[in-house]
């Protein structure tokens, strides 16, 4: 029994919680509890919890810190729900910033003001059924759409391709999408038009294309001309003016995942000159 | 083209009382794991531990029906299907305990009425088979991005009529054995989350198989993250 006390013993201190500033962009595992930067004065050197007395009690600033996908509040500690990278992002304002864990993933769950692709799937009464790849569909009403009223109906059929975004997304309740922005306007989002093809991807690969210092697109770009509508749900739409140019297209977005800059470079270089 | 990755690790573990056609101060058989080479599922991973394979995986959080749905949290199911034949009593058992090890450790009420399916399948039995599988499983579940509380692995016991101890036994070992004892163990803290023992066996034994269970896993989960942290590094 002694040495299983022992062993529980050194189980414990390997296991620790880390501060979140130690291990920012590695790799994390669920079940890691991180420590903020404003709890670590209290596990100093000592180890014991000594700290240094303060004359003025009041002192010590309470930052608020956002938890990101991925990370869980414990108590007075983060935990590591999804494994992946841990990132920060400093506040603009006050604040101590947003913690999140990236982690590559390819079921999608709905999040309120996300973008997505959806299918509509169904026509009932008043509003329609959008399948957008999450656990159910989404509820889609005919008004959301720009200059739709309740004589001027929206021409949306059954199988459609619908660019919206969620106003209601959480985990107790139907997700629902509207194509609409707050102002009234559309601003792009609607039903997507005919021909193009629809492909699914990694969630991990959209948010690198959608990043702002992305260079895929621009490269594609001055590839052939194209139309090309991202849904965070993983999904992506292009179209191209010949079925060949889509269908290329559509493969170097799927292959641009597992290559790395140079291997898409060449890729580029070739189809340039063909 | 798939984003498979290979990672092959030769694990020993000390085990106070360890006899074996291994050798000294080795345990564990050879470990390799292998994670998002399936195209459908959300997430899976292939497990091989010796001789001993098992593919998962997994689907969620997706539809459920809504007889099964629970309002509160997900649905967890457990589909493991044996290399030759149909499923019969045997599987039933061992989907159930595994299912229960999941449900303890995956954040079920963060994605209520929906359902998580695992799915095992044998690719060969050489020995320790529950633990392959539950490893497999929770590879399966992190490939996935399903939340967790914290990781898991099985670890198999066999004791023979001698009395001494084998981490990890092999088809034939298991079957001389006088006593054989899967763990499941969490990584935080390295708890008990299940355990299922058939055989003969004392009190102390029993303890003693846990303490050698717990440092086992100690090796399984070191390897879980140098796996996991060589995927992430591609990237």
């Amino acid at each position: 029994m002694a040495e299983a006390a022992g062993v529980a013993a050194e189980f414990f201190a390997s296991n620790r919680a880390r501060a979140a500033r130690a291990v920012l962009d590695q790799v994390v595992l669920p079940g890691e509890e991180l420590l903020l930067p404003e709890q670590e004065d209290g596990e100093g050197p000592g180890g014991a919890g000594e700290r240094p007395l303060r004359l003025n009690a009041g002192a010590r600033s309470r930052v608020r810190v956002v938890c990101g996908p991925g990370l869980r509040r414990c108590g007075d500690r983060l935990l590591v729900t999804k494994c992946g990278r841990l990132r920060h992002r400093e506040p603009g304002g006050g604040g101590g910033g947003v913690y999140w864990v990236d982690s590559q993933q390819k079921r999608y769950v709905p999040v309120k003001g996300d973008h997505v692709i959806g299918i509509v799937t169904a026509k009932s009464g008043d509003i329609f059924k959008v399948d957008v790849g999450g656990s159910e569909p989404a509820s889609l009403s005919y008004l959301a759409f720009e200059g739709a009223t309740k004589r001027n109906r929206p021409n949306v059929q059954v199988g459609d391709l619908i660019y919206g975004q969620f106003v209601v997304a959480n985990k107790d309740m139907e997700p629902e999408m509207v194509c609409i922005d707050s102002c009234g306007r559309a601003n792009g989002m609607g039903v997507i038009g005919q021909d193009g093809l629809l492909f699914k991807v990694t969630l991990g690969l959209i948010r690198k294309l959608l990043a702002p210092d992305c260079e895929i697109l621009q490269e594609v770009g001055k590839l052939y001309p194209l139309e090309i509508v991202f849904g965070m749900n993983g999904r992506i739409w292009v179209k191209a003016k010949t079925i060949q140019q889509t269908l290329i297209l559509a493969n170097i977005l799927e292959a641009c995942e597992h290559m790395t800059a140079d291997q898409r470079k060449q890729i580029f270089s070739r189809l340039a000159e063909s | 083209m798939e984003a498979a990755m290979q990672n092959e690790a030769k694990i020993c573990a000390e085990s106070k009382t360890e006899s074996g056609p291994r050798g000294p101060g080795c345990s564990l058989r050879h470990f390799a794991c292998e994670q998002n080479l399936l195209s459908r599922p959300d997430g899976s991973a292939s497990f091989l531990q010796g001789d001993t394979s098992v593919l998962a995986g997994v689907y969620g959080p997706a539809e459920v029906k809504v007889s099964k749905e629970i309002f509160n949290k997900a649905t967890l199911e457990v589909i493991l299907r044996p290399k030759t034949g149909l499923p019969g009593v045997a599987e039933k058992s061992r989907e159930r305990l595994i299912r229960n090890t999941c449900e303890a450790v995956v954040l079920g009420a963060l994605h209520p009425r929906t359902s998580i399916t695992v799915v095992l399948q044998v690719v060969s039995d050489a020995g320790s088979l529950l633990a392959c599988c539950l490893n497999a499983a929770c590879m399966a579940l992190v490939d996935a991005g399903v939340p967790m509380r914290a990781l898991f692995c099985g670890v198999t016991c066999a004791l023979d009529s001698g009395g001494t101890l084998m981490l990890d036994p092999t088809a034939k070992q298991e079957k001389e054995a006088r006593a054989v004892l899967t763990f499941a163990l969490d990584s935080v803290e390295r708890k008990l989350l299940m355990s299922t023992t058939k055989g003969l066996y004392s009190d102390a034994e029993l303890q003693q198989c846990l303490a050698a269970a717990q440092t086992a896993s100690q090796h399984v989960f070191r390897f879980y993250r140098e796996s996991l942290q060589r995927r992430y590094s591609k990237s």
